[in-house]
């Protein structure tokens, strides 16, 4: 069971696509401008890559290694096409939200990467847990920043979910006068935000490897005081 | 330099035959072929067993906008066999064929429905669908696709006007050239009639400007319009 827990840990946090593998850039700048479309995209994203790992781990015997990319986008293709268009048929209402997210999903590069990098070499559990935690890792981040510049934008939280649960309504957090920061809103915004997060993920890392690193030579030489004095990023 | 392994699981040792050059691009082209076969009939079928409802729903969806500028109660036809294509007309911005609706009572003209294109929003071009009365004024106006500034110009789109109680875009509804004349058609910065909101202004000036040019074509050729037997095209 180890091995699952690395895959739902790498895609949550240790190799999470937007804040370690910076993957699926695009979607995150046009689409985490409110904490609502972010989570729609985010759950979209989940299905289609798991769908595509799904897919590509069943396929990947007949799949010769040449041709692998070709056929990869192939597959990655015709299915967010399939999805789409049964999203709009037999699930309007939902499609209404998340139809414009749908395509966008094809110009994210983590579908590729992880199908790519996991699927074509793992089994079909292992895949398809990887292509829903990878989507995980991407959703709770883009929520998290959609939350953020909307927040810090225009002083709401969850504005358009009107469109998804009719009877709730966003809320205005900051007060109403508060005059909004437009470049929280526009795609400068989502870069500020995301640098600040990855910034914020490496000095957590830094300062664990740093209390490992003491532990360890406390252990060697009990008698030490712990060296404080090194540089997070010293190799 | 290693020869790649043939397929992704390892295969047990290729006879001679199989390795010449020949042989794997044809293998090779003929598999991704086959692919492509199995992939364009998976989403072709997709395509044609979703077609229908598909349709289905973009038409109620329409109506559904319409709705929205124009109230079921104003009109007993079907508007969807009852509209002619226009030309692109620059009055209106249009540079496609559009769809007009007419809407009739007890068989008497009531409005018409159409699409106006803003050629000069903040970012592109601002969509709008209009209502005009058989008797003169606008009945209403909605954008319908904008890419105007998030949280600034975005207020033209009543769903993200703060405003919640008299958003901004409702100042169109029932509004003519007898209440407005067409030189007081502006925004109030250009000395006009309409509100528009500090430090975004462009947006505000591109939907009015255009529902004004829309509603003095409209004024010329409304019963032309009216006339017209259905699905045919408009000439001026």
């Amino acid at each position: 069971m180890s091995a699952f827990n690395d895959i739902a840990k790498n895609g949550f946090w240790k190799q999470n696509p937007l804040l370690v593998q910076l993957l699926g850039l695009c979607p995150l700048l046009a689409i985490s401008t409110s904490l609502v479309n972010a989570v729609s995209l985010g759950l979209a994203t989940i299905l289609v890559m798991l769908l595509a790992n799904l897919a590509i781990a069943s396929l990947r015997a007949l799949i010769p290694y040449e041709i692998r990319i070709p056929v990869f986008v192939l597959i990655i293709a015709a299915l967010v096409t399939v999805v789409d268009l049964s999203f709009n048929a037999f699930l309007h209402d939902l499609y209404l939200v998340l139809g414009i997210f749908i395509p966008l999903i094809v110009t994210n590069c983590i579908v590729l990467a992880r199908v790519e990098a996991f699927a074509a070499k793992n089994g079909l559990a292992a895949s398809t847990l990887d292509g829903v935690m990878m989507g995980a890792g991407f959703l709770w981040v883009i929520a998290l920043i959609g939350g953020l510049r909307e927040l810090i934008g225009q002083g709401t939280l969850f504005s358009g979910i009107e469109m998804i649960f009719p009877s709730l309504s966003g809320i205005q957090v900051l007060p109403a006068d508060y005059p909004g920061f437009l470049i929280m809103m526009l795609p400068p915004g989502a870069f500020f935000t995301l640098g600040l997060l990855i910034a914020g993920r490496n000095w957590s890392e830094a300062r664990a490897n740093q209390r490992r690193l003491n532990q360890l030579k406390q252990a060697e030489h009990p008698g030490d005081k712990p060296a404080e004095n090194i540089p997070p990023f010293a190799a | 330099m290693t020869t790649p392994p043939d397929t992704m699981e390892n295969t047990p040792q290729a006879s001679p035959m199989q390795r010449s050059a020949l042989y794997i691009a044809l293998r090779t082209a003929a598999i991704l072929l086959a692919f492509t076969l199995v992939f364009t009939t998976l989403m072709a079928s997709a395509y044609y067993l979703t077609a229908p409802r598909v349709a289905a729903s973009a038409q109620a969806e329409k109506l559904h906008l319409i709705g929205v500028v124009l109230a079921p109660t104003f009109y007993d036809n079907d508007l969807f066999s009852d509209a002619i294509i226009l030309p692109p007309t620059s009055a209106l911005g249009t540079s496609e064929e559009t769809r007009l609706y007419r809407a009739r009572k007890n068989g008497q003209p009531a409005a018409l429905v159409f699409e106006v294109v803003a050629p000069d929003g903040y970012s592109g071009k601002i969509r709008l669908l209009l209502a005009v009365s058989h008797s003169g004024p606008l009945l209403a106006l909605r954008v319908t696709q904008h890419k105007e500034t998030p949280g600034l110009g975005d207020y033209i789109d009543p769903k993200k006007d703060r405003n919640k109680g008299r958003p901004w875009i409702t100042q169109f509804s029932d509004i003519g050239f007898d209440s407005v004349p067409p030189e007081q058609w502006r925004v109030k910065k250009d000395g006009g009639h309409f509100d528009q909101m500090a430090g975004a202004t462009i947006s505000a000036r591109a939907v009015t400007n255009a529902s004004g040019r829309a509603l003095a074509w409209i004024n010329v050729h409304r019963e032309k319009l009216f006339a017209l037997p259905a699905n045919s095209l408009y000439k001026e």
